[in-house]
């Protein structure tokens, strides 16, 4: 454009300013959307019971307790064995009453604890993700309820590990 | 798109159904790049979904969490129309949101 001689007439000058103005009208709406979702909180996340190396350090700084109650309320379904540790596909879902919070730790992971989520009120416990699992590891899921923890663990063989 | 956010709601029966598909490289650390050298960690670390505003899922993420990250969750409540909020914060302070309405 900049590069053309001067030779556009009003008329064209017309259609590429009603463009330009047709262009910033949907942008704005969009970017107003955007804008009414904020950004969270980058200090919200548990740092120290992500750095930790065993999952018992790490639910003690999650949640203030590493004391876990096993329980077959607690259902995680996870393959038998992960071909690529790189994407391997975790569900969680319990039936525990009032639950406040979901984490899942990879025992031998470089750190273990791998996500956690707050559950409000309203929203259900069962979650699907996908995870990373650098070699054959148990995974924890640990369902908070009532101040208390409990949960399931499964054995995942991991046929090539997935740290990327 | 950098930061690109695919999200899918649905509602049925009273549940609204929220899938989430985050365009991030998840970087952990650990990994070594085409020179040899460890690339940098470079991960999401909160995730925040709302429904018309309302918090409906705060999600803590580490270096585990697989690369373009997928989610699926659901609540009570929710119609036709809604807008479902994602918004994300990574370790490198970078953040990305966007709306979708329920379908």
């Amino acid at each position: 454009m900049m590069t053309e001689p001067e030779t556009t007439g009003p008329a064209r000058r017309t259609v590429l300013l009603g463009a330009a103005g047709a262009a910033a009208a949907l942008a704005l709406p969009r970017s107003g959307r955007a804008a009414a979702v904020a950004a969270p909180k980058a200090s919200l996340w548990p740092e120290a019971a992500f750095k930790a190396t065993t999952p018992d350090p790490a639910l003690k700084a999650l949640w203030g307790s590493s004391s876990l109650t096993p329980t077959t309320q607690v259902k995680m379904d996870a393959p038998d064995i992960a071909e690529n540790g790189a994407v391997v596909p975790i569900s969680v879902d319990a039936n525990e009453p009032k639950i406040t919070g979901v984490a899942l730790l990879a025992r031998h992971n470089p750190y273990s604890l791998a996500c956690a989520y707050e559950i409000p009120e309203g929203t259900s416990p069962a979650i699907s993700s996908r995870l990373k699992l650098a070699k054959t590891t148990e995974v924890i899921a640990v369902v908070k309820s009532g101040g208390k923890l409990y949960s399931t663990s499964k054995r995942v063989k991991v046929t090539l590990g997935g740290c990327g | 798109m950098a930061h690109q956010i695919l999200v899918h709601a649905t509602t049925s029966g009273g549940v609204t159904t929220v899938e989430a598909l985050i365009k991030h490289p998840m970087d952990s650390g650990f990994v070594k790049g085409k020179d040899g050298k460890l690339i940098p960690p470079h991960y999401i670390e909160v995730v925040e979904f709302t429904h018309k505003g309302k918090l409906v899922l705060r999600g803590f993420w580490g270096p585990a969490v697989s690369k373009n990250p997928f989610i699926r969750f659901s609540f009570k409540g929710g119609a036709s129309g809604d807008p479902i909020g994602v918004s994300w914060v990574d370790n490198k302070g970078e953040t990305a949101s966007m709306s979708a309405a329920i379908m």
